[in-house]
């Protein structure tokens, strides 16, 4: 689990090593009652049975689930596809010199950045169909999460866009290139490299946010875990193992960013008004 | 407008769990995040290893169905909590796990020296974290803190899908009552945002004040 943080301690000598091996017995036994507790506690209550959780290698019940993660996969993919350019354009105007561009852009930043998106969706969901505007479900969770997302993703590839070298912008000038073409095949595609990290980061924030087709009764794995559960009544059983779906795929991801993060060298933190923490990957609250 | 006006008492009432959710989660992520960062610090293998699990899997996992199995699930096992009590307990224990990673981060930026520097003074290793390291650490967390509770009052909404009545599920449900809809939802998202933007300037300004000034 890493390096210990050699900052706070030096090497311990014979008296500290005692104490670290009764802190270590200690620790081992309190983690162990906690999970014997937590063990003692499905027991009793009957959660243990084999019949509680054989169902789940069934193939119909793995079926279902997975019909779920297909449709997490769609409503995160047409997410992703979709607000990634979008981020992109509002990044632009975000950067704009023109201030008819780049108030507005800055204007949205803020406001979706600030209101929840159970929320809007709620909006799509209930107050809209009234005035005509009745999206499939699909959309009715895909469209707010775009514009949520579209905010987050703009800020992003502005750190991208103003972390590029700035000889890369007086080169593409030397050589005669107009500023929006200087852009376009100068700057981005070096924004875009440098972001691709944090871009896989922003994919388990999107995975997330998607977990609110249950409001919506769009069947992704979340909504799908709540169907079996009306058939099956195993509801421990099944939001436990829809959890540890999500917490796999998620951190396999994040994985995925470090890695990526390793291979292309450096990563853009959004040097922000609202930066993220130091270290680790940006979190992603949802 | 209509709506809004005779409402509006119902509305503020929701805006006040609201409130209410995202103090109670922000103070518990506070609390229970530093707890896991001196776990994750500490010289001791197990709790180490207890902290990177905690924050893994937590940082992981949707708040939503963090929520949905504390509500439906824990049911199965005997421990039953007011819905208010659950909501605010999963908004902790999912904002602990990103302070926890807010306070290592502010850790790692404080030179070693100073931690060198405060060992050779004899000072314990409490000590040192409580009087030397944390202080000048708490300056470079103010920032992932102030975006922590951002993302614990939003999320606050989430407590709407299991039924918890606040802000949100207060708007969905006069909603539904009333046919002037959409003003309700401008309002209750105006609502939020003033509590980002709020919670974005005083975490601005702490962090001017603890900034230190050279003169």
């Amino acid at each position: 689990m890493g390096e210990p943080a050699r900052v706070l301690f030096d090497e311990p000598g014979p008296r500290g090593r005692a104490r670290i091996r009764l802190f270590t017995v200690l620790g081992l036994i309190v983690i162990a009652a906690l999970l014997a507790l937590a063990l003692w506690q499905f027991g009793r209550n009957g959660q243990l049975g084999l019949s509680r959780w054989a169902p789940f290698v069934q193939v119909s019940y793995l079926w279902f689930l997975w019909q779920g993660i297909v449709g997490t996969i769609v409503a995160t993919a047409l997410a992703a596809v979709i607000s990634f350019p979008l981020g992109v354009v509002l990044a632009l105007g975000r950067l704009s010199k023109r201030r008819i561009l780049r108030w507005p852009a800055k204007g949205y930043i803020e406001l979706f950045r600030g209101i929840p998106l159970l929320l809007l969706i709620y909006a799509f969901l209930l107050a809209l169909p009234r005035f005509g505007i009745n999206l499939p479900i699909l959309w009715k969770l895909v469209v707010p999460i775009v514009l949520v997302n579209v905010a987050v993703l703009a800020e992003i590839f502005r750190a991208g866009i103003l972390a590029v070298d700035r000889g890369q912008y007086e080169a593409a000038a030397a050589i005669g290139l107009r500023e929006g073409t200087a852009m376009r095949t100068v700057i981005l595609p070096q924004a875009v490299r440098l972001v691709i990290p944090t871009l896989v980061t922003q994919l388990v924030a999107l995975l997330k946010d998607s977990t609110l087709g249950y409001v919506v009764s769009y069947p992704e794995l979340m909504k799908q875990g709540n169907n079996l559960t009306v058939y099956t009544h195993l509801l421990i059983q099944t939001y436990l193992i829809v959890a540890a779906i999500y917490v796999v795929v998620n951190v396999a991801l994040s994985r995925l960013a470090v890695w990526l993060e390793r291979r292309l060298g450096t990563r853009v933190r959004r040097n922000v008004a609202r930066a993220e923490p130091a270290g680790a990957a940006p979190p992603t609250m949802a | 407008m209509q709506v809004v006006t005779d409402n509006i008492g119902f509305l503020l009432g929701g805006l006040l769990v609201t409130l209410e959710l995202t103090a109670l989660g922000f103070a518990g992520a506070l609390l229970l995040g530093t707890v896991l960062a001196v776990f994750r610090v500490s010289p001791i293998p197990p709790l180490r290893v207890a902290g990177t699990v905690y924050v893994e899997v937590l940082r992981n996992m949707p708040l939503l169905s963090l929520l949905v199995l504390f509500v439906f699930g824990l049911p199965d096992i005997g421990l039953t909590f007011s819905l208010f009590t659950s909501a605010a307990v999963c908004l902790a224990a999912f904002g602990a796990a990103f302070v926890c990673e807010a306070v290592r981060g502010g850790i790692n930026t404080v030179a070693v020296g100073q931690a060198e520097a405060a060992r050779s003074l004899g000072l314990t290793f409490t000590q040192t974290l409580l009087h030397v390291i944390l202080p000048p650490a708490f300056r470079t967390m103010v920032q992932p803190l102030v975006n922590i509770f951002i993302g614990i009052a939003l999320g606050s909404s989430l407590a709407a899908a299991v039924g918890v009545s606040e802000l949100t599920n207060r708007t969905q449900v006069l909603n539904l009552q009333s046919a002037q809809a959409v003003v309700l939802f401008l309002v209750s998202g105006a609502m939020y945002l003033a509590i980002a933007l709020l919670g974005g300037l005083v975490g601005g300004a702490l962090e001017r004040r603890l900034s230190v000034r050279s003169r």
